[in-house]
């Protein structure tokens, strides 16, 4: 099981030692053009997780590709690129004009904070796939009302893999009744998370034959168990990355205390633990 | 970035009130205080993510914060005894500049928090004008003896004089007078953050005309920095 970050929580040029605990960086969503993102307020508390609304601020395609991707190679990880956009021209070109040294593309197709993309999940990746060789992460929104339907459709149109979950769209109100954020609603991330990025897990490890990097609310090795069990082959650290920059080593090393507890060698051997997600139980008793 | 492991633990020494503030006192264990004005990130009991302070005072084998008790997480701090433990991760960010002449400390409210260490930082007993709400919010001027008080409606900015090197830290409105009045200031600025090394892109605020994270570029920041956004908002 490898530990990747779930893009955007993360700026490897300024924290490069909590990005060398990865086994791959993940890098925040890149646009054709740049954005400076959401006005602050751009986070709030929630109870057991968190809302952003950052916007998708980065650099824009240009300038990523020119200034940093080059520095995020030294840094010695695997680099797996985010990609947005607001059509399947957008991803695509922005696939074209990544070099071969990055290790991933991961497609983000359901960032909660930008207007949707008028294409499917399926056109993008099937525009990606004939614009590069680079092996495709489709990231899904568990809001879908059937995400193991999505699943097929990517994987039929070329994907690689699944990323899963985005956020999920949200609103917290302050003490005077009024949003919380600037934007009004945002993503809902953390522990308040998991049992639903469970859930997409196991219907699209069902579903589909891809690996998936499982992430949403992952705070221990148990955590991460969990994810496995559930059929993620890897996962994805967001939200504990602020409470703790250590988070990918301490995980790490959790997960081989939390095998032994249900009797599994490694994270991979929990897969076999779970039958039909839809009736049988999703942890071993 | 100061530190990339997971936080250290520490154990409350004591915990004392200022007025409707508390004074948190922490054990240092191995954190260094770093430069007056950077902040430490403390895990609020209860609470899923940690609140920004900037370092109070810095007794011998102690950390101490001023938390000001507005909601859920900061109630949770001054609602901690001696011998809980919580964990902390720090120094983060960038303080103030300590190659000033004329030293002039500018507090308002809660922000008075970094001032006693960036007096003793200092050197001693530099000037210090202070601003409070009420006569109970006062109270904490106690951390910076000598330092002259003024209590809503009257405004600290009236107690600046030119010719000094101001060092300011408090409301935001404060912090916009003070710019006005002082094109050189160091303003210590505030901002809602989850990490505090620069992972969320939570706390933006408008720098050299553009959004930036404030817990990279600051919290301290030199008043040219701000101007645009100060004219903006006048």
């Amino acid at each position: 099981m490898r530990i990747l970050n779930a893009s955007g929580c993360l700026d490897a040029i300024a924290a490069p030692d909590v990005a060398r605990q990865l086994d791959a960086f993940v890098t925040k969503t890149v646009t054709p053009l740049p954005r400076e993102g959401s006005a602050p307020p751009r986070i709030a508390e929630t109870a057991q997780g968190m809302l952003n609304a950052i916007g998708l601020a980065n650099p824009g395609r240009e300038r990523f590709v020119a200034d940093h991707l080059p520095r995020l190679a030294e840094l010695g990880v695997p680099l797996w690129v985010s990609v947005g956009g607001f059509c399947a021209e957008d991803y695509a070109e922005t696939c074209t004009r990544l070099p071969d040294g990055v290790e991933a593309v991961e497609l983000n197709l359901s960032c909660p904070n930008v207007d949707e993309a008028a294409d499917s999940a399926a056109e993008i990746v099937a525009a990606c796939r004939a614009a590069t060789r680079l092996p495709l992460y489709a990231k899904l929104s568990a809001a879908h009302p059937d995400v193991a339907e999505v699943a097929r459709a990517v994987a039929a149109a070329g994907a690689d893999g699944l990323s899963l979950i985005n956020t999920l769209r949200a609103i917290a109100l302050d003490r005077r009744l009024r949003p919380a954020l600037s934007r009004g609603s945002g993503g809902l991330s953390g522990p308040a998370l998991k049992p639903v990025a469970l859930h997409a897990v196991s219907v699209c490890h069902e579903a589909t034959s891809l690996p998936i990097v499982g992430m949403g609310g992952i705070f221990s090795g148990r955590d991460a168990l969990e994810f496995a069990a559930c059929g993620a082959r890897d996962v994805a650290l967001g939200t504990v990355l602020f409470t703790d920059p250590g988070a990918a080593t301490r995980i790490r090393s959790e997960l081989a205390a939390a095998c032994a507890e249900v009797g599994v060698v490694t994270p991979e051997d929990a897969a076999s633990l779970v039958k039909s997600p839809e009736t049988g139980p999703k942890v071993p008793a | 970035m100061q530190s990339s492991g997971s936080p250290s633990r520490h154990r409350v020494v004591g915990s004392e009130r200022l007025g409707p503030y508390t004074l948190l006192r922490l054990e240092r264990g191995g954190l260094e205080p770093g430069v007056p004005g950077q902040f430490f990130m403390l895990e609020a009991p209860g609470r899923l993510l940690p609140r920004p302070f900037s370092l109070c005072l810095a007794p011998p084998g102690e950390l101490a914060f001023l938390v000001d008790p507005i909601g859920p997480g900061t109630e949770a701090l001054c609602a901690l005894r001696a011998g809980d433990t919580i964990a902390v991760l720090g120094p983060l960010g960038h303080g103030y500049r300590l190659d000033v002449a004329r030293p002039l400390l500018v507090g308002g409210g809660i922000g008075i928090a970094p001032l006693p260490y960036l007096a003793q930082r200092l050197g001693g007993s530099p000037p210090a004008v202070l601003g409070f709400r009420t006569a109970e919010h006062a109270e904490a001027a106690a951390l910076l003896p000598g330092a002259e008080v003024v209590i809503d409606p009257v405004l600290v900015t009236e107690l600046i004089e030119p010719g000094f090197d101001v060092l300011a830290c408090g409301p935001e409105p404060m912090l916009q007078a003070v710019a006005g009045l002082c094109p050189d200031a160091q303003l210590a600025w505030e901002a809602p953050m989850a990490c505090g090394f620069g992972a969320c892109y939570g706390c933006v605020v408008e720098i050299d005309g553009a959004l930036k994270r404030l817990c990279l570029e600051g919290p301290v920041l030199d008043a040219a920095r701000v101007r645009d956004r100060v004219e903006a908002l006048a």
